[in-house]
C-alpha cells in the first residue's frame, strides 16, 4: 500500500502502516545522528518539539543554505537511543540498515522507514533547509530542520507491530548459509 | 614535477570520483536491477540508478558521505618530486572540500572535533607503490563510513577455512554496509598487511577468478539483498588479494565498499597533468 503523510504524525498515521508499504512524507523532518542522540540523553532535551516528529538518521552535505546531498546514515549506531526519543513522542525514524535491536521500542508507537542508502543526490531534490540547531556539532552531526516535499518513496521496514524486514532477510540468509555449507 | 599540478589533479580526481561512477560499476547495478526478482529489491536498485543519474547531471556528490581522503599513489621510480607531496595533496583536498563541495568528515578520534577541511593527523591516507616510469599516478578512493565500519579481520588458525570465515562475516555484516556491496578480501601477510590487501582488492575490482566467482555466488545466495531488505543482489563483485604469510599464521581481512564504488585517477608528469 502507498501512503502520503504530513508531519507531525499521529499514532493513527503510524499504526496504519505495515511492513513493506511505501511512504512519502511532506512537512518538517529533523536530522539526528550520533551526537544529537547523545546530547538528548545527557541533557534530557532537544531544542525542537519531538511530539509526532520524524527523525532522519542523516548527516547532510549543505552548502550556502542548500541541501546538496542528503541520504541516510547507518541507523544501528543510534539504535540504543530509540527508546529515549520514542518516549518523547517521535513517531518515525528514517534511515538505512535498520534498528533490529530496538524493534520492541517501536511497538504500538512508531515505525522505521528505509530510504535507499547512498542516494543522497536524489534525496536532496525534495529537501530544503528550514533551520539549524546545535550548529557547533558540525555539518554532519548538527540538528538540521528540513522541509520535505513528498520525500520518498520509503519502505516501511519495521512496523509498529514488530514486523522487521531486515530480520526476515537475515533469517533467509542463515538458512541459505546453512544450505551452502551443507 | 610541480606541486601545483599535484594539487590541481587532486581536486579533479576528487570531483570526478564523488560525482560519477566508473561505467562498469553502473553496468553491474543495471544488470542486477534487470535480474532481481524481488519487487522491494528492484525498487532499491532503481532508486540507486536514478540517484547516479541525478548526481552526474547536477555535478553533485552521489552520496552525502563524501568519505575520508584515501589516495593510492603509483610513484614512478624516475619521477622527480622535490616538494611536500602529502601537503600538495592535502591542499587539493581542502580546495575540493570548499568547491565540489565535500562534507567535512575528519574528526579527532577522541574529542570528535571536526577539522573542517577533511585533512588532519594521518589524513590524507596515502598508499604508495613504486612503479616503472617518471610519472606520478594519483587515484582518489574516497571511503564512506557505512561500508568501512563493517570491515573485519581474523588471525585464523591455518587449519581454519578462510572462505567460511569470510562468508559468515559477510552474512552477519553486509546488510549495514550499504549493499549491494563490493567485497575486498585480503588473505595472508600479517595483521596489518591483510587489511591493506583487502583495501587494495577493492581498488582492483572486479575479480575474475573461479574462486572469486564462487564466493560472489555464495554471498548472493545469502538473500540479504539491496539495503538488507532481502533479494538476490547482495554483492556486485568480489576480489581476493594474497601475500605469503608465516607458516604459523593465516590472517584474513575483509574491507567492504558500498555500491558507490567511487574512484578516479590522474597522471602527473614534468609537463602537467591529465585525468583518465
Amino acid at each position: 500500500m502507498e501512503h502520503r503523510l504530513k508531519t507531525p504524525l499521529s499514532k493513527e498515521d503510524v499504526t496504519s502502516l505495515r511492513a513493506g508499504d511505501l511512504v512519502w512524507i511532506t512537512g518538517t523532518i529533523y536530522t539526528a545522528r550520533d551526537e544529537v542522540h547523545a546530547h538528548h540523553r545527557s541533557c534530557g532535551n532537544l531544542p525542537i518539539d519531538l511530539e509526532g516528529a520524524v527523525l532522519y538518521h542523516c548527516g547532510p552535505l549543505i552548502k550556502d543554505g542548500l541541501v546538496i546531498s542528503a541520504g541516510p546514515t547507518t541507523s544501528s549506531r543510534v539504535a540504543r537511543y530509540t527508546k529515549d526519543v520514542v518516549d518523547r513522542g517521535v513517531r518515525a525514524m528514517i534511515g538505512k540498515g535498520g534498528i533490529s535491536e530496538a524493534v520492541e521500542d517501536l511497538r504500538g508507537k512508531a515505525v522505521y522507514l528505509a530510504y535507499p542508502g547512498g542516494c543522497g543526490a536524489l534525496a536532496a531534490k525534495t529537501l530544503q533547509v528550514k533551520g539549524i540547531h546545535l550548529e557547533d556539532l558540525g555539518m554532519a552531526e548538527a540538528l538540521w530542520e528540513l522541509e520535505a516535499n513528498d520525500f520518498g518513496p520509503m519502505i516501511v521496514a519495521i512496523d509498529s507491530f514488530g514486523k522487521d524486514l531486515y530480520e526476515v532477510a537475515k533469517r533467509s540468509s542463515k538458512k541459505a548459509k546453512g544450505n551452502a555449507i551443507g | 614535477m610541480r606541486s601545483k599540478d599535484v594539487t590541481e589533479a587532486t581536486i579533479d580526481v576528487l570531483r570526478r570520483a564523488e560525482t560519477t561512477l566508473p561505467s562498469w560499476v553502473v553496468e553491474r547495478i543495471r544488470d542486477a536491477a534487470g535480474q532481481e526478482a524481488d519487487a522491494v529489491a528492484r525498487s532499491q536498485l532503481e532508486a540507486i540508478l536514478e540517484n547516479i543519474k541525478v548526481a552526474k547531471e547536477g555535478k553533485i556528490p552521489i552520496c552525502q558521505d563524501t568519505g575520508l581522503a584515501i589516495f593510492h599513489l603509483d610513484v614512478g621510480r624516475d619521477s622527480h618530486i622535490d616538494f611536500d607531496l602529502k601537503e600538495a595533496i592535502a591542499e587539493g583536498i581542502r580546495l575540493a572540500t570548499e568547491n565540489v563541495p565535500l562534507r567535512p568528515n575528519a574528526v579527532d578520534p577522541l574529542t570528535r572535533k571536526n577539522t573542517g577541511d577533511n585533512t588532519g593527523p594521518g589524513m590524507p591516507d596515502l598508499i604508495l607503490d613504486l612503479v616503472e616510469g617518471d610519472h606520478l599516478r594519483i587515484t582518489a578512493f574516497p571511503k564512506g563510513a557505512g561500508s568501512e565500519n563493517m570491515g573485519f579481520l581474523g588471525m585464523l588458525n591455518p587449519a581454519d577455512d578462510p572462505f567460511e570465515f569470510v562468508l559468515s562475516g559477510v552474512a552477519e555484516r553486509a546488510a549495514k554496509a550499504c549493499p549491494p556491496v563490493f567485497v575486498g578480501v585480503g588473505i595472508g601477510g600479517t595483521f596489518d598487511l591483510a587489511a591493506r590487501l583487502a583495501k587494495k582488492a577493492l581498488l582492483n575490482m572486479p575479480g575474475t577468478s573461479a574462486q572469486e566467482a564462487e564466493l560472489l555466488a555464495r554471498i548472493n545466495d545469502l538473500g540479504i539483498g539491496p539495503m538488507g531488505l532481502g533479494g538476490d543482489t547482495t554483492a556486485l563483485g568480489v576480489r581476493i588479494e594474497m601475500a605469503s604469510c608465516h607458516t604459523a599464521s593465516l590472517p584474513v581481512a575483509v574491507n567492504f565498499q558500498c555500491w558507490a564504488n567511487r574512484s578516479a585517477s590522474a597522471t602527473v608528469g614534468e609537463d602537467g597533468w591529465n585525468i583518465d
